[in-house]
């Protein structure tokens, strides 16, 4: 446990230096920060207003940006250590790969969640200054929500990171991953829905699958319970599964996924050539 | 015996890279280990370090196998690559990581440098990526060394050193305990021929002349 903690710190440290880390961090708490300044807390759209007008917007940033932002910090995490050598060097002392691997993953995790979730502090302090309530069950479930989707994608990346022997290929997979669930969250799923060979079943099938897709259902449902944003497909999944299995299904889906790929990574890891 | 490896082969897209390799290495051997480009030297050095999973045969080290015992195995090795890696974190990290996975005193690390001539206390918050050639390949031989191992493995460890760190290091090297063994993979015998009492030439993955000198 010592030596899982100690990699982590020095992932962490690592991480700290690197120029990615302040794009990231800028990038959201930036984003935040326009926000405001832009006026978007104070529009009103769609009945919304203030600070729940401000995650929302936030949300939509979320979806695009977040994901390939872990893909691409994280998927060279391990295969370019692998491919510079340090892989060798740092392996070469007695640690257990266990307490390497899970020890990056959590100095990984930390370093891709603090900054979401000082974006979200800084839209906090921006609404308490604006004065007015502040959703906290909704701020809540919203940060389990951005838990869950950095989780997921950091398994996929160290997933990548393990099986996939040069970083840009790496960086390559990870590109191919983020378009490809992009896609499949409206406009691959439209063009099956138009060509009709595939039931309506099966395309909500897909469409819950996709960990992109649950975090922007679970996040709309915090602002629209009743799902009116995502059309009729809404009454099928409030009528199937029910708000609250709904949201519960949209923390812990992205989690268990994410768990079975760090897994499989974790697996391969130990199982494969090191180098 | 410190590691044994019996018939051991080892394929990469279906190339041999090790070949049915048998190699012991006993308590006080200093092997100069030689060969061409590509004849399985480095290959061989990572199977020890459990790096690589063998196809077939065994190795093990001190009595433990290097995949499934790799924290035992490499409590007693310590290894220099050829070219030091970057790693982006500072030496005073660095050195924690070391001291911290291999129960190495500070004190050790920063005697050992001194001798190599490496002002640490000087650079111990640069990031170790951003120190000279020479100065990056002086810190890991006094991490190796300082480690006190049995098996010390240097894979052309000098190649990035001045004439007058070689010396040093050289020296270092002759100031080894006599039960300490080494494993140096070179092209250039000559310079560590004093050092060595065993030459090992491998070729297509195979050994193909192991003598005692």
């Amino acid at each position: 446990m010592k030596n899982l903690l100690l990699v982590a710190y020095l992932d962490i440290k690592e991480s700290l230096r690197s120029k990615w880390f302040y794009v990231y961090a800028l990038v959201f708490g930036g984003l935040m920060a326009l926000f405001f300044v832009a006026g978007i807390s104070d529009s009103v759209v769609m009945g919304f207003t203030g600070l729940s007008r401000l995650l929302l917007v936030f949300i939509q940033v979320t979806i695009i940006i977040l994901p390939i932002f872990i893909l691409i910090t994280t998927v060279k995490s391990i295969s370019g250590d692998r491919e510079s050598n340090v892989l060798e060097y740092m392996l070469s002392f007695p640690i257990s790969l266990t307490h390497y691997y899970w020890g990056k993953m959590l100095g990984r995790f930390l370093t891709v969640f603090l900054p979401v979730i000082f974006a979200l502090i800084l839209g906090i302090v921006f609404g308490i200054i604006k004065g007015g309530n502040l959703p906290w069950a909704m701020i809540s479930l919203y940060s389990a929500l951005l838990f869950a989707m950095c989780f997921v994608f950091l398994g996929i990346a160290f997933f990548v990171s393990t099986v996939v022997k040069s970083s840009d290929i790496a960086v390559g997979s990870s590109f191919m991953i983020w378009i490809i669930l992009l896609a499949f969250i409206d406009i691959a799923l439209i063009g099956l829905m138009l060509q009709g060979r595939a039931s309506d079943g099966l395309i909500i099938t897909i469409a819950l699958l996709n960990p992109i897709e649950v975090f922007r259902i679970g996040a709309i449902s915090l602002f629209d319970p009743e799902l009116t944003v995502i059309g009729p497909v809404a009454y099928y999944l409030l009528d199937t599964l029910g708000a609250k299995l709904l949201m519960i299904y949209s923390i812990f889906y992205p989690i268990i996924l994410g768990l079975i790929f760090s897994f499989m990574g974790y697996i391969t890891f130990k199982k494969k050539d090191l180098l | 015996m410190l590691v044994s490896a019996k018939n051991v082969s080892k394929k990469f897209l279906g190339v041999n890279v090790l070949d049915d390799v048998s190699l012991d290495i006993n308590q006080g051997d200093r092997i100069a280990m030689m060969g061409p480009n590509g004849a399985g030297k480095t290959t061989l050095i990572r199977a020890f370090l459990g790096f690589y999973h063998i196809d077939g045969g065994k190795i093990e080290v001190n009595g433990f196998d290097p995949i499934k015992d790799r924290v035992k195995v490499l409590q007693n090795i310590s290894f220099i690559p050829q070219l030091p890696p970057p790693i982006k974190i500072s030496l005073d990290e660095m050195i924690s990581f070391i001291t911290k996975s291999s129960n190495i005193s500070k004190e050790m690390i920063f005697e050992e440098s001194e001798k190599m001539e490496l002002n640490l206390k000087k650079n111990l918050h640069k990031q170790f990526f951003k120190l000279s050639g020479g100065m990056k390949q002086k810190l890991l031989i006094a991490i190796a060394l300082s480690k006190k191992s049995s098996l010390l493995v240097f894979d052309e460890p000098t190649a990035n050193l001045d004439p007058k760190a070689r010396e040093h290091f050289y020296r270092l090297l002759q100031e080894l305990d006599e039960n300490c063994s080494t494993l140096f993979i070179t092209h250039r015998l000559d310079e560590i021929k004093e050092l060595v009492n065993r030459q090992v030439y491998m070729d297509l993955g195979k050994i193909v002349e192991d003598e005692k000198v």
